[in-house]
């Protein structure tokens, strides 16, 4: 068995220490060896987006990452979007607009849409689609995921 | 962004009530928005080993030896797996939810024996600590095999002296078994009239053949099961299912144990669309369960769920019509053959109910092939085999509008099946929608509207039967008046909320007050799959019962408290009073807090099997653009009309929807099986099987038009599965519309568009 490597890293805003081999993606040590499995797998090639999350600013597509480049790095996954028990304006806005059916892709999207409204406020329906190509969801046709980004954009402005 | 200048979302509703047709926040909506549901995947165990399995890298070949003692030997491997390790029982029938097949071709479907049918084809198992140890061990696995011949298409597997896949295998001809060996499983027909004379009667007639390629379900989330045989033969497994007791009862079937040892709980689901109604890793996990005696989660990877799950068939269909030239229909032929896959079974017979189910036909005749070739055998998906038949029937009848001079719309109006319309293929329609979803097509701004320069226009509509079977529902009053509800039904799209929303109503309360759960197969009723549209409409059906239930044995409680007759009193919005003493008045809730001193807690619970289905029809309307030089299609305008009978929850059947339009956007634009000369898939990944993204599509549109169904207590019909009927021919009519040439093969890729002037 491949030596394990010590990854440091701050997760959801928490100091976050584990042990992985060279050969394993961030996905992988999120999911199986730290325990956030609300990260899913749809592809483990960088093409569905459903393990879509934040690192230092930038979405990535966590299974393209390994374990080890998460040294040092800030990392935001799904479970640290709401503040607490109060949802972020994305989540009730998926919520409110049924912008889910059967969710596997859902904390993707939420991880992409957060970092266009935090680039670009008030996007237009065609920045919204072009930001969000990377993330497949199979169930919705994306027309309510579009409109819910939209409304939470508009939440964020009033809040 | 432009605001539209008409309603984007209408509902054309008639009947109101007080929860049905709200539009709530799912009970399971938080859990999934945070990360914190457990799907399949997600599923973790005390000692949970990881298996994978090794696939063929033939499409068609000879089992001549597996040698696992390599695999075996690695550091970590804990137990390998092959088709021997199955029990060879007599083979049977089975039920698989939505078909039948024979078990002999469902355990060597899911493990091979002595052939391979189809590159991917499962070959053996392995048990390992983590997966990529159990990876590396199927690289050592030793197969030789015999490589035969192959067949990709049902031309190429119908032609004379074709490569054989089962060499055991007699076409049922008509009913009857021919003795013949072939590829050709079943051929079966549906006659109605004199269709001889039907074609001779008519002034104008059409004639076309159409070939559709192969297509996958596309849900996002793999194939998964985790299993855990105990020492004390209790089988116990987790998987992403659309229905847990098919898992139950094709595991007892598989590994020859009984139902009672089994149970299977349903994690949540990353979508299904018929394709998670067979089994595939979950028998293979409980036998490596077994040789370990720790739990074995297996889970597949996006190649093997291209490569090893079930899509749906590619087809050669040709159709023949003819018209008086008023363009009353005389005559109808639909021929169709249809990919089965490897084994027998491929979604032809439904395409026969559905292929001319929107059109009162005098004379018809519908042959339908079920063929077997060397490609994943194919499972159900949404509406399965009548997105097939749609596409040619659909363009088949534009043509036919065409050659007469009438508007599409005007010419299946003057055609359309109503209520006590007899169907080619047998039964007489109830009252049904047909008429209604054409009316508001035609009335809609889309249609009235015109189209832009450049663009094309095509309108198709599409049927989709529906089906009951069995449900269970039980509910436990709680003391604050709230109510638990237990169910069997996976719910990919928001149904736990549909389903608690037929309680609600019936018991007047909030459905915030109803907590729904979907729970394992020890603790609720059989209840069949969620598929066939049947989840809103059957289970919706049983908890309508089981609220009746409570019902009634409050009404009970509160006679006994006012020291009454039952029948003195009613129970209206949640409140119990009598007909006949205006004192006589409580609610529900109070009742509640006083159920210990009056016998205890309230259950109700039903089970039913309802014979009223009521089947759905969807139309759209599609603007397309064309790029000149590349052949690019562009949808620039999409609308989805259907007839749900009620839609309880008219936000999910709006994405119901939309979301069955999109695949139809998929299918008809650019999905297929793309197959290589040695018979492999040469696209097996979400880049380059390229389902429709964000950025493809417009704004869906959507009408729901209500006409209810009498066979169910709120009119509901169905939503799932007939919204993905029209969109393939309604595109390619559109493109026809747009470059005037017909459109007959699948998918209309640029290359096809730009060749089919030649």
């Amino acid at each position: 068995m491949p030596a394990k490597t010590h990854v440091t890293t701050t997760i959801n805003g928490e100091q976050v220490d584990f042990l992985c081999e060279p050969r394993q993606s961030l996905l992988e040590c999120l999911r199986d060896v730290i325990g956030l499995t609300g990260t899913k797998e749809g592809c483990n090639d960088g093409n569905c987006g459903a393990c879509t999350v934040n690192m230092d600013g930038r979405i990535v597509t966590s299974c393209l990452v390994l374990g080890v480049e998460a040294e040092g790095a800030n990392i935001e996954t799904i479970e640290g979007v709401a503040d607490g028990s109060n949802l972020h304006p994305l989540q009730l806005a998926f919520l409110e607009n049924a912008a889910l059916q059967c969710g596997i892709c859902t904390p993707g999207f939420i991880l992409s849409s957060k970092a266009l409204l935090e680039q670009n406020p008030n996007p237009t329906e065609h920045e919204i689609r072009f930001w969000l190509a990377n993330n497949l969801c199979r169930c919705t046709g994306y027309d309510k995921i579009v409109r819910a980004v939209q409304d939470a954009a508009k939440r964020m402005q009033e809040a | 962004m432009t605001t539209a200048d008409y309603e984007r979302n209408m509902v054309l509703s008639s009947v109101d009530y007080k929860v049905l047709g709200t539009r709530p926040v799912r009970h399971d909506g938080a859990d999934k928005v945070t990360g914190r549901a457990i799907y399949g995947a997600d599923f973790d165990a005390s000692g949970l080993l990881h298996g994978k399995i090794l696939r063929s890298p033939h499409a068609h070949a000879k089992i001549l030896s597996i040698d696992t003692s390599k695999a075996e030997a690695l550091d970590g491997v804990k137990a390998v797996a092959t088709a021997k390790d199955f029990p060879q029982t007599g083979d049977k029938s089975i039920e698989m939810g939505e078909d039948t097949t024979k078990l002999k071709w469902l355990r060597d479907n899911i493990m091979a024996s002595d052939k391979v049918l189809y590159a991917g084809h499962a070959i053996a198992g392995v048990a390992a600590t983590n997966p990529h140890i159990a990876e590396e061990a199927l690289a050592l696995i030793e197969v030789k095999y015999e490589v035969l011949d192959s067949v990709m298409t049902t031309q190429q597997s119908m032609a004379e002296g074709a490569p054989l896949l089962h060499e055991s295998l007699t076409t049922q001809e008509l009913g009857e078994d021919s003795g013949i060996v072939s590829n050709i499983a079943d051929h079966f027909q549906h006659s109605k009239g004199d269709v001889k004379k039907g074609f001779e009667e008519a002034d104008v007639i059409v004639e076309r053949e159409y070939n559709t390629a192969m297509v996958h379900q596309g849900y996002i989330e793999p194939h998964n099961g985790t299993a855990l045989w105990s020492p004390d033969g209790r089988l116990h497994v987790w998987c992403s299912t659309q229905g847990s007791f098919v898992v139950r009862d094709s595991l007892a079937d598989l590994l020859d144990i009984p139902v009672s040892n089994i149970r299977v709980t349903p994690t949540e689901i990353g979508g299904g669309f018929g394709g998670k109604i067979p089994i595939y890793v979950e028998p293979v996990a409980a036998i490596l369960s077994k040789k370990t005696g720790t739990p074995v989660k297996i889970v597949m990877s996006r190649k093997d769920t291209f490569e090893g799950s079930g899509p749906t068939p590619g087809s050669n269909i040709k159709i023949k019509l003819g018209a008086k030239s008023d363009g009353t229909i005389t005559a109808a032929h639909a021929w169709m053959a249809m990919e089965a896959g490897g084994y027998p079974g491929s979604p032809v017979g439904a395409a026969a109910q559905c292929v001319f189910a929107a059109y009162d036909i005098e004379n018809g005749l519908i042959d339908g092939y079920d063929v077997v070739v060397n490609k994943p055998k194919t499972a159900p998906y949404r509406a399965p085999g009548a997105p097939n038949a749609a596409f040619g029937m659909e363009q088949a009848l534009n043509e036919l509008a065409d050659k007469l001079g009438m508007d599409p719309i005007e010419l299946r109006l003057k055609n359309v099946a109503e209520e006590g319309t007899r169907r080619v293929d047998g039964p007489t329609f109830r009252r049904i929608g047909a008429r209604e979803v054409l009316e508001a097509m035609r009335d809609h701004p889309h249609y009235q509207a015109a189209k832009k320069s450049g663009h094309g226009r095509g309108i198709s509509i599409g049927f989709w039967f529906n089906i009951g079977f069995d449900s269970a529902c039980n509910i436990a009053v709680n003391k604050d008046g709230s109510i638990n509800l237990t169910e069997g039904s996976t719910d990919i799209g928001g149904s736990r909320t549909s389903i608690a929303m037929h309680a609600a109503e019936v018991l007047g309360i909030a459905v915030e007050d109803v907590r729904p759960s979907v729970v394992d197969t020890d603790t609720i009723g059989f209840t069949a799959v969620t598929g066939g549209s049947r989840t809103t409409f059957a289970t919706g059906w049983a908890a309508y019962e089981a609220a009746q239930d409570v019902k009634r044995q409050s009404i009970e409680r509160a006679a006994d408290i006012w020291d009454v007759d039952a029948d003195s009193l009613d129970m209206e919005d949640g409140i119990i009073s009598s007909k006949t003493d205006s004192e006589l008045k409580m609610t529900f809730k109070e009742l509640a807090s006083q159920m210990s001193d009056t016998g205890g807690t309230i259950t109700g619970r039903a089970a039913v099997n309802p014979k009223g289905v009521g089947g759905s029809f969807a139309g759209n309307i599609v603007d397309v653009s064309i790029d000149d030089e590349t052949g690019k299609v562009s949808i620039e305008r999409f609308t989805c009309v259907q007839d749900v009978g009620k839609a309880i929850h008219p936000s999910y059947v709006e994405g119901q929807m939309q979301g069955g339009s999109v695949q139809g956007i998929g299918w008809a634009l650019n999905e297929e099986y793309f197959m290589n000369d040695q018979g492999n898939m040469a696209n097996s990944s979400l880049l380059d099987y390229r389902m429709p993204t964000s950025l493809d599509l417009p704004m869906i549109d959507t009408v729901i038009v209500e006409v209810a169904n009498p066979g169910h207590p709120f009119g509901v019909r169905g939503v799932g599965e007939a919204n993905i009927v029209p969109p393939t021919p309604a595109i390619a009519n559109a493109v026809s519309d747009a470059t005037g040439n017909i459109m007959t093969q699948l998918p209309l890729t640029p290359g096809a568009v730009l060749d089919s002037g030649k």
